[in-house]
């Protein structure tokens, strides 16, 4: 089963490329990939869909967490949350379909972005598998191009966002090094 | 007030600022702005030969003070040749700060000479990596990188400097806060979990410590031998962990694992209650991890909730500062001590026995021989020598094993070795870092002739500064682990395992300027390693061991402790 993790992280260089990167390394594949900035715009928000070994999920959550960019991660598999994906198809058709395109359009919701004499391009959104069967039937009316935004989700329960405070540097922090490690 | 200064200069008031007092390097084009700076710094460069072993020497100076080890290469080929330490100071949790120069702003992603991807190449093997993009962001950067590299789980930090930002000009005014709010530390421990576990211990039958290198990082060795006399419990030390506990303490046991003794992983597979301290049950210590401390109920403390679960899932899990949950848990335990102590007492008693059976019944070899050196004679004698006390480092294979069975370390800090990367070449460099750290201190280090090898420009090194290292070959003319697992595992088929060119040593050091000898028989090794000793300077023994010798105990790769091999295979048949 697909693991769906949710991050917020410093909107900064590199910061994407740690977060996959753990996923690399350990040689997982990405199904999906969202991030966008959020209403602050020094953070992202990222959504990931993953196959990990469920034995393996709450190790990869905790390096995710460990890395200094990643404000939270938190996997959305098995907790209250929405997901949904976007999807752009074209799909290529013959005069005499076009009625029935759009009817089958309508009953998914879909949106008709652009209309040329030999097609559509659509835009659907909705729960990944539902756009699975838009997909379907769509490509059952002619040939079709397909670009998926990919899944982004939204945790339905408000955890807790733990940050670190500002701490004093070095010559300025009269006690002991910070938390014994400096103990020289 | 004008001051009005050079990035460069920047950067050298900020490491200042951070309490460095040396850092070791090798310069290169876009490092010219820096090192024209230190030109007139107090703060002091050591010139290395290479820079793999300027990330070695700033982790030798780390692991023998606890300070942040800084070291400096150039952009392209300097970066790069940085990270087998950066990754090393990754696996063993040590706290360096690498600074490298980059090609101008301008020209990065023109593959202009000596360009190389650093913050890309070192984002893995780095706690975290930075690239300065413009003389602003400089002073915030290097403190926060001295903050990640020191606190928390300890490890490498980065800092990637385009020459440019070295030569901008700008105001210094000391940065007096970091903030990251993604860093997540976790000091405390939970106090329910820590009394919890006071409670665990007092109930255990066969209590069992486990304690690794977060001890000697976090600086919790009171704290340890506090626990281990109050309940009275035996107690092992990690290759990482060596000297935690004084390894002359009644309750040391020695260290477990792959070529632990007997009675270390006799007692880690039979105990009841195993209290797991700033340990990360790597493959080496628990061998097949199914069949490790069956059982056990795992008390596992740890700074990093990513080790917690990792690779056994404890039954009480306590994320902290190993010491200051130590000193909590000191506090339960006392508390707890009146109304607990009779009650397993005759279980723990008869335990201590069968601890101490297991002892006496397969003690570490310590064979000699009239007619060559024994590997173990050698390491006995390097213990005699430095009574618990001197600081010795190591590179990696049967002489790393050896070491760590045999020498006492009687205080943390004195065991320098690459213990998760098991990185050749790490010990006369490591050697170098520790000693310019303790210059009060005594140094070996005992090196294979194969790793000596790959660290013999550092001779140099040790030869311009004058440091007294007593340098040890341990010559087998092997690579001996490689050829003890060919003899093992690979029907005996030897495939470059055999070094059959080993410099003169006396030549080679008298190259350097300084004194050295090659010894094989039994009787010149006392009076050998004595004069190494007594000699101010440098020196460098070859010492012609066994060539046949191997590492004993054994628990061979993905085994059980059940599976542990005693010792060399008897002869089959003499027909």
């Amino acid at each position: 089963m697909l693991q769906v993790i949710s991050l917020l992280l410093e909107n900064k260089p590199g910061a994407l490329l740690r977060v996959t990167g753990l996923l690399s390394a350990r040689g997982y594949n990405i199904e999906s990939l969202t991030v966008a900035r959020t209403l602050d715009p020094e953070l992202s928000r990222m959504t990931i869909v993953v196959d990990v070994d469920p034995a393996l999920r709450s190790q990869v959550i905790k390096q995710m967490n460990k890395l200094i960019n990643v404000l939270q991660a938190v996997d959305l598999t098995e907790t209250p949350s929405v997901c949904r994906d976007m999807v752009l198809v074209r799909v290529r058709t013959v005069q005499e379909s076009r009625t029935a395109v759009l009817k089958e359009a309508e009953i998914f919701g879909a949106r008709v972005i652009s209309s040329a004499v030999d097609g559509f391009v659509l835009e659907a959104s909705g729960a990944p598998e539902k756009l699975e069967e838009f997909i379907q039937v769509m490509r059952s009316y002619g040939e079709s191009d397909v670009t998926r935004a990919g899944t982004v989700a939204m945790s339905l329960e408000t955890k807790k966002l733990r940050l670190q405070p500002p701490v004093p540097t070095r010559a300025d922090a009269k006690l002991e090094q910070t938390n014994g490690v400096l103990n020289a | 007030m004008s001051n009005l200064m050079s990035g460069a200069k920047m950067l050298l008031e900020c490491l200042a600022k951070e309490g460095v007092d040396c850092f070791f390097g090798y310069p290169g084009g876009v490092t010219l702005p820096l090192y024209d700076a230190i030109y007139d710094h107090p703060i002091r460069h050591i010139l290395v030969r290479h820079e793999e072993n300027a990330c070695f020497a700033a982790e030798g100076y780390a692991r023998a003070t606890g300070k942040v080890g800084v070291c400096c290469a150039t952009s392209g080929p300097g970066a790069t040749n940085l990270v087998t330490g950066l990754v090393d100071a990754m696996m063993d949790s040590i706290p360096i700060v690498a600074i490298t120069g980059q090609v101008p702003t301008k020209l990065i992603g023109s593959d202009a000479f000596q360009e190389a991807d650093t913050f890309g190449i070192t984002r893995s093997c780095t706690k975290h990596n930075f690239m300065v993009q413009k003389l602003d962001e400089l002073q915030q950067i290097v403190h926060e990188a001295f903050y990640i590299a020191s606190s928390g789980r300890p490890g490498p930090v980065l800092v990637d400097i385009p020459k440019d930002v070295f030569l901008a000009q700008g105001h210094y005014a000391p940065v007096n806060t970091i903030h990251l709010p993604g860093y997540k530390v976790f000091t405390e421990g939970h106090a329910g979990q820590i009394r919890r576990a006071a409670q665990m211990i007092w109930d255990a039958e066969r209590p069992w410590v486990y304690a690794g290198g977060g001890i000697i990082a976090a600086g919790a060795s009171e704290e340890l031998r506090q626990l281990v006399e109050i309940v009275d419990m035996p107690a092992v030390c990690t290759l990482m962990g060596l000297g935690a506990l004084s390894s002359d303490h009644p309750n040391f046991v020695s260290m477990p694992g792959m070529h632990g003794s007997y009675a270390a992983n006799m007692g880690m597979s039979n105990c009841d209650v195993m209290i797991a301290l700033g340990v990360r049950f790597d493959d080496r210590v628990t061998g097949r991890i199914a069949a490790f401390a069956p059982n056990a109920k795992v008390i596992h403390v740890d700074i990093d909730p990513a080790e917690i679960g990792k690779n056994r899932a404890p039954d009480l899990p306590i994320v902290g500062d190993v010491k200051r949950v130590l000193q909590k848990m000191l506090r339960n335990v006392e508390e707890l001590k009146p109304a607990n102590v009779e009650k397993n007492a005759a279980s723990r008693r008869a335990w201590w026995k069968q601890v101490r059976g297991w002892k006496e019944e397969h003690p570490l070899a310590r064979p000699t021989s009239d007619t060559e050196i024994k590997p173990q004679h050698l390491m006995a004698e390097i213990d005699r020598l430095s009574g618990g006390q001197a600081i010795v480092t190591s590179d990696v294979g049967q002489h790393q094993m050896w070491g760590a069975q045999l020498i006492r370390f009687n205080e943390p800090r004195l065991w320098i070795n690459s213990g998760g990367l098991g990185a050749m070449g790490f010990g006369l460099p490591s050697a170098i870092g520790a000693q310019f750290a303790r210059p009060d201190k005594l140094v070996f280090t005992i090196v294979g002739d194969g790793g000596f090898q790959m660290s013999i420009p550092e001779l140099a090194t040790v030869a311009s500064y004058g440091l007294p290292i007593k340098i040890i070959v341990m010559n087998n003319g092997y690579l001996g682990m490689i050829r003890q697992w060919q003899e093992l595992f690979y029907n005996n088929r030897l495939c470059s395992a055999q070094l059959d060119c080993f410099p003169d040593a006396e030549k080679l050091a008298g190259a350097y300027g300084f004194k050295g000898r090659t010894i094989d028989k039994p009787h010149e090794l006392a009076s050998a390693l004595e004069e190494a000793v007594r000699e101010p300077g440098p020196y460098l023994l070859n010492v012609r061991v066994s060539p046949n010798e191997n590492v004993y105990p054994m628990i061979p790769a993905g085994c059980a402790v059940n599976e542990m091999v005693l010792g060399p295979p008897e002869p089959v048949g003499a027909a």
